[in-house]
């Protein structure tokens, strides 16, 4: 099989990964706050993806105009109520506080949706083109991958160009000296959270329709979206970005040409080479913030 | 009739009796001081004695007891970006400039509050430090010290100050950069804004200053003018090594 398969699956792949991981870093970046509920967020935007199909009839890609503003007040709302409590307090009290948050709804939506995995099935789920080089591409994949790319895109004029979204990097860089702009940083932490929610719930709908849906479908994504932020270096957008791509090519390639059963293994093993060769990621600062 | 209008004092800031300190542990005990608009108040003490405790207290970076009333109204039941919006913005130790924004950026940051007259503000800052104009594409976290000091008190500039709270200038500056800051408090003091400059630099700061306080273990041990301060033998032996 040519390499170029491997490589190109993978970094589609990937690009769902980085949206998870960027909204994760997020989060950590503005709160310093480990998000362990993130994998259940994304499995709720699977299930929202799931429910606007069966039920509303809305293609799942369609579905995100409503997913996304959905779950950004969702997570707006979590921030207020919860996460705000601890924001200040030690780590293994937003640790445990974001476990149990995660529970709560793996755990709500075992009751309410049963343990049975759900496919949501299109007209174009197993359809896939070919390019030359006996390369094929799958159709959702691709249209994931886009989709990704355009919402990365208007999330970065946001945080470069808007008002808000500059209150939001000068929040992460220094809460401190924020508060002395006349930035309201409890108001940007609940944003931060808002828009962290939004973007595991895009990636959970994006994926929707070619994984198989069930309540505790969030947590080997929440170990990856922490694998990527910590490879990028923990906060870092652009950081959380590239890692998500070099996670699905390292997965892709350890499929191919090792074993399926290898692509966790191959994919810790470079988490834990990042935590001793190169703490602070890829694109983090020496010394953290 | 004229003069006396003009001799009238405003006092802009008056704290009574505040208390403030970090978790169980006190630092502040009874202070009580004031400042009137127009002028350049110094608080100056060794190194933890209260000076950073007394100014993040003011701008509501950490919380205090007793009373903080700026121009008849509490501060105490604002939050801390609440009181920016009052007129007072306080220049923190250690500048904490944005490491990951440009020169611009981080001046914008400043004027995060400012509805108009931002350009004009932005025209102000860098006519008083030229040198933010030339680094203004430049980060601020790969900036020198002095720098980074300048582009600290620009941006606290651009948040429209009544008050303006310095801490520590000139902490870490070579004595170029030391006369460039100090000047520049001055320039910045005769355009109207009132000045409440927390130093180590005993001297420079009692100087220019119109009022100063001495600060000893969280209370304030001596009041006077600044010139009288800096005659006084006990400051002298204390910080002036005379």
């Amino acid at each position: 099989m040519s390499f170029l398969q491997p490589l190109l699956s993978g970094i589609l792949t990937g690009g769902v990964y980085a949206l998870a991981g960027i909204g994760m870093s997020l989060v950590f970046g503005v709160m310093n706050i480990s998000n362990f509920a993130h994998g259940d967020l994304m499995m709720l935007g699977m299930y929202m993806a799931y429910f606007a199909f069966t039920l509303l009839h809305i293609d799942p890609y369609l579905s995100l105009v409503l997913i996304i503003p959905t779950a950004f007040f969702f997570g707006f709302m979590l921030e207020k109520l919860f996460i705000n409590r601890v924001i200040h307090h030690p780590h293994q009290n937003q640790i445990l506080l974001t476990i149990g948050l995660g529970l709560i709804m793996s755990n709500t939506a075992l009751l309410a949706f049963t343990s049975d995995p759900k496919i949501l099935t299109t007209t174009y789920s197993s359809s896939a083109f070919n390019l030359p080089g006996d390369i094929s591409i799958s159709l959702p994949l691709l249209l994931s991958f886009l989709i990704t790319c355009v919402i990365i895109s208007i999330l970065y004029l946001f945080l470069a160009k808007t008002s808000t979204g500059m209150a939001l990097r000068a929040t992460s860089q220094n809460r401190e000296a924020a508060q002395l702009m006349g930035i309201n940083v409890a108001k940007m932490s609940a944003i931060a959270f808002g828009i962290g929610t939004a973007l595991a719930a895009t990636a959970g709908a994006l994926i929707a329709p070619t994984y198989y849906i069930h309540p505790l479908a969030g947590h080997s994504f929440l170990l990856k979206a922490f694998t990527i932020c910590v490879l990028g270096g923990l906060g870092s957008v652009v950081g959380a970005g590239v890692g998500g791509i070099i996670i699905g090519v390292v997965e892709a390639m350890s499929s191919t040409y090792l074993s399926t059963d290898w692509k966790d293994v191959i994919v810790f093993v470079l988490f834990l080479a990042v935590l001793l060769l190169r703490l602070e990621g890829l694109f983090g600062k020496k010394g953290g913030r | 009739m004229l003069l006396q209008l003009t001799l009238e004092v405003v006092t802009m800031l008056d704290i009574q009796n505040l208390n403030a300190g970090y978790g169980e542990m006190p630092v502040l005990r009874a202070i009580s001081l004031s400042i009137d608009d127009g002028e350049i108040v110094s608080v100056v003490g060794s190194n933890g004695s209260g000076k950073s405790t007394l100014l993040k207290a003011i701008s509501g970076i950490i919380k205090s007891t007793g009373s903080i009333t700026w121009n008849h109204e509490s501060l105490h039941v604002l939050k801390a970006h609440s009181i920016v919006q009052k007129g007072i913005v306080h220049v923190p130790e250690g500048r904490k400039i944005f490491p990951d924004m440009t020169v611009v950026e981080n001046l914008m940051m400043g004027g995060y509050l400012c509805k108009k007259d931002c350009q004009q503000n932005l025209d102000k800052v860098f006519a008083l430090f030229p040198k933010l104009a030339q680094r203004r594409n430049q980060l601020g976290g790969t900036m020198s010290g002095g720098e980074q000091q300048m582009l600290a008190i620009g941006r606290g500039l651009m948040g429209n100050p009544k008050l303006l709270l310095l801490d520590e200038p000139s902490l870490g500056l070579s004595p170029l950069f030391t006369e460039v800051v100090f000047s520049a408090i001055r320039t910045i003091n005769s355009s109207g804004v009132t000045v409440l400059l927390v130093e180590q630099n005993v001297y420079q700061s009692l100087n220019i200053s119109h009022k100063g306080y001495v600060i000893e273990t969280g209370r304030i041990v001596l009041t006077g003018t600044g010139k009288e301060l800096l005659n006084n033998q006990d400051v002298k032996k204390a910080f002036l090594g005379m």
